[in-house]
């Protein structure tokens, strides 16, 4: 009699365990919110301003993710997570996506069984120097000390460049980016690495920039993107179609000023698609016809949100590079609409 | 005789003593210069003082109040005290101070956590001054539930569907003993109360909010932060951590095999793991055992670890007071024929907790110390706010002025708890 209680509480545990991961959009549409996994604060890509509001070029991933699903860019729980935590909080279900600048990487993809949508920002390892140094190519490095975050792909990458160009470094292992800050700052150490939009953000707080410079070589591939379990191919494709409509958008010229008036239709076949006015995109994507035009209206497209957020116009002051759309030399891409 | 010129007819004029007698001339030579050895060392620390001083105090001085951005600060203290000058900028206190206190909790409803802490200090009286009069108790006992009523929000009935589950406990612990024996009323009233809160208060408690509404604004807790969330997490603990910590000492003691062993087992395990092992498990493990969608709230989770942790060391420290009490004082109690809760409650306890009391304090201290370590795992207590704050292109690259306000707001409360341990232990002390 209690043998079949048991079992009859698991197996219900187990029936709703499969339930509830069967189908993210109608547990997102549920609760009203989307629980979007951010980082627990990086310049430019995840901060909480003075009212709590999280801002950020990640952020508006979810925002246009919350505006498509739900019609409301607002409509999210921001579950700030550490690097030791994140894929824990999205493989439990605790988030539904995690935009939390994160690398695409083999393992992450195959073993850990996360899919990533896409590509957000290609990053790569680059190395900040004092001018004072005199240096001004990392093949002159050879024995400097160098600030390393632990625990990340740059310590291993670093290694790796070292090692492949015969040269030695002694290394200055540091938990966070503030503590690197100071300590490069303090002279600990000669050579500030980690990822090159990270630099370029520390180097724009210092009290005299323009005595500090980044090398040109970058020495890893990072692209980073948003990613959201295995097992929802569903939610998969809306997160990155929605990823695309903000790419697309830009390439196609649709910017959150004329988006209304493009909405209404135009000549262009594909905008209109895109918008909703002609086929029927949204509905293959168990969404309405207007999903798109709602997730660009929730921060502009893709150019307009790395503008804002990361763009030469902030302090970080990024330029494109490689994030520029794949017409201007880049390697911003997004598959057709149709 | 009255001409005798020898002898003096008034008082001679009382004289200032000599100047290396007196006021701070003595002082200084008797503790600052009172041997070679001692002025050297003096000397030595002097310079050190004004060392540290001579860096410090400008900094803290030539500081700027109202800029909204590190660079606005920086340029204010150029115009105003000339370029090249180094000061703090605690412009980003002045704007953030709401946040390290209170997270990222809705700013209208500030008033809550406040009163929460106001009726905390109000609640915590009766038990630290036996002065206030004992009746006042019963507040200090519905308190937690008031606490987390209030800051959460939300449905009245839950705090009071899980009152309702220590009146069952009490009620199995007073009642029970007639009918089923001490050893199963004991196990009652362990069981009841939890078969009552795991299985049934919750549907108990919606049902009666279906019926009656009483509710306030719920908050969520991943908006529940700063240094408020450094204060639950803490009371909590420190609260919860004494009273297991005791029946777990005295479990460590028991005759009976398989209590012993229970609680040996759990004492040595919890101090033989790192706290940050333990919030680990709740931040991540513990949602793999539920079933999706089930949200156990994360701040509870760490809450019952830090409980946990903090419980352990409680119990070894209790178990030293209990060893260093005189076998004696056992015998004595038996000799006069109490039972062994009496014996326990009016005898024993009284004196072994008297003994620990620095090492309890210094526990307490610890536990809300490390408080801060639920930063890694992505809580916003006031550490991990100061990475959120940062992460604003504004106020990269502050760092000593976020940290001093946070290390300041540890020091009042540490502080005070170490004071309030040196009151106890003066008043206590019965030895001559």
């Amino acid at each position: 009699m209690k043998k079949t209680i048991v079992l009859g509480t698991l197996a219900a545990v187990g029936l709703t365990a499969g339930m509830a991961s069967a189908g993210t959009l109608d547990d997102v549409k549920a609760k009203g919110e989307l629980a979007c996994g951010v980082s627990t604060g990086l310049v430019g890509f995840a901060a909480p301003d003075a009212n709590g509001e999280w801002a950020g070029f990640d952020v508006s991933v979810c925002r246009a993710v919350a505006a498509a699903v739900l019609g409301d860019p607002t409509a999210i729980k921001f579950v700030p997570l550490t690097g030791k935590t994140r894929f824990t909080a999205l493989a439990s279900g605790e988030v539904d996506v995690l935009a939390r600048n994160t690398t695409w990487t083999f393992s992450r993809d195959v073993d850990l069984k996360f899919t990533f949508v896409g590509v957000n920002y290609y990053d790569g390892q680059g190395f900040m120097v004092p001018k004072a140094l005199g240096v001004s190519s990392a093949t002159e490095l050879d024995g400097a000390t160098i600030c390393i975050q632990t625990g990340t792909t740059t310590e291993l990458n670093l290694a790796d460049y070292f090692r492949s160009n015969g040269m030695s470094y002694e290394p200055v292992p540091i938990e966070t980016n503030a503590e690197s800050q100071q300590n490069y700052l303090a002279g600990a150490c000669d050579v500030y690495t980690t990822d090159a939009s990270g630099l370029a953000a520390t180097r724009a707080t210092f009290e005299n920039p323009d005595d500090h410079m980044l090398l040109p070589e970058i020495v890893s591939k990072e692209p980073l993107g948003p990613l959201v379990r295995h097992g929802d191919d569903q939610w998969g494709d809306i997160v990155r179609w929605t990823l695309n409509a903000l790419i697309t958008a830009e390439e196609l010229g649709v910017t959150s000023a004329n988006l209304a008036e493009k909405s209404a239709g135009t000549d262009n076949p594909e905008i209109n698609r895109l918008l909703g006015s002609e086929g029927n995109l949204g509905e293959m994507l168990g969404l309405d016809a207007a999903w798109a035009a709602r997730a660009i209206a929730a921060g502009g497209n893709y150019g307009e949100i790395f503008e804002a957020n990361i763009g030469e116009s902030t302090a970080i002051g990024l330029s494109r590079g490689l994030n520029a759309q794949w017409t201007q030399g880049g390697l911003i891409y997004s598959p057709p609409f149709r | 005789m009255s001409n005798l010129s020898y002898v003096r007819t008034e008082m001679l004029q009382e004289q200032a003593p000599p100047v290396t007698q007196t006021g701070i001339v003595m002082w200084l030579r008797e503790n600052m210069f009172s041997s070679i050895g001692n002025s050297i060392l003096t000397i030595v620390s002097g310079v050190l003082i004004y060392m540290v001083l001579a860096s410090i105090v400008p900094w803290f001085w030539q500081s700027s109040w109202t800029a909204h951005s590190l660079g606005e600060c920086r340029e204010a203290i150029a115009h105003t005290y000339g370029e090249g000058t180094e000061g703090a900028c605690f412009s980003v206190i002045t704007e953030r101070y709401n946040q390290l206190l209170f997270g990222f909790y809705p700013s209208e409803l500030y008033w809550r956590p406040i009163l929460a802490f106001v009726l905390l200090l109000l609640a915590t009286a009766p038990v630290l001054f036996p002065a206030i009069p004992s009746k006042y108790l019963g507040f200090s006992a519905l308190y937690p539930f008031a606490g987390f009523w209030l800051i959460w929000g939300g449905s009245l009935w839950v705090p009071l569907a899980a009152i309702f589950g220590f009146a069952l406990a009490y009620a199995a612990a007073v009642y029970l003993p007639k009918v089923i024996g001490s050893l199963g009323s004991v196990i009652a009233a362990i069981l009841l109360p939890l078969i009552w809160w795991i299985g049934l208060s919750g549907s108990v408690a919606d049902g009666l909010q279906n019926v009656v509404p009483l509710a306030i604004q719920s908050v969520d807790s991943i908006n529940i932060g700063g240094f408020t969330l450094s204060v639950m997490i803490g009371i909590t603990g420190i609260t919860l951590s004494l009273p297991i910590g005791i029946l777990l000492a005295l479990g460590r003691q028991s005759n009976l095999f398989v209590v012993k062993t229970i609680c040996v087992g759990f004492i040595e395990f919890i101090r033989g793991v790192p706290l940050i092992t333990l919030l680990f498990v709740a931040s991540t493990l513990l949602n793999y055992f539920m079933p999706p969608g089930t949200s156990f709230d994360l701040i509870l989770r760490v809450m019952i670890m830090v409980t946990l942790f903090a419980s352990a060391y409680m119990a070894e420290v209790i178990r030293g007071g209990l060893a260093a009490l005189p076998k004696g004082q056992y015998e004595a109690a038996d000799a006069l024929g109490l039972d062994y809760w009496k014996a326990t409650r009016l005898i024993i306890m009284p004196q072994a907790l008297k003994i620990s009391i620095p090492n309890i304090v210094s526990n307490f201290i610890g536990l809300f110390k490390d408080t801060t370590l639920v930063s890694i795992i992505g809580l916003m207590d006031p550490i991990g706010l100061s990475t959120a704050i940062r992460a604003n292109q504004e106020w990269n690259g502050i760092v000593w002025e976020l940290f001093a306000f946070i290390a300041l707001l540890f020091w009042i409360v540490c502080f005070s708890m170490s004071r309030y341990s040196m009151y106890l232990e003066r008043k206590l002390k019965t030895g001559h």
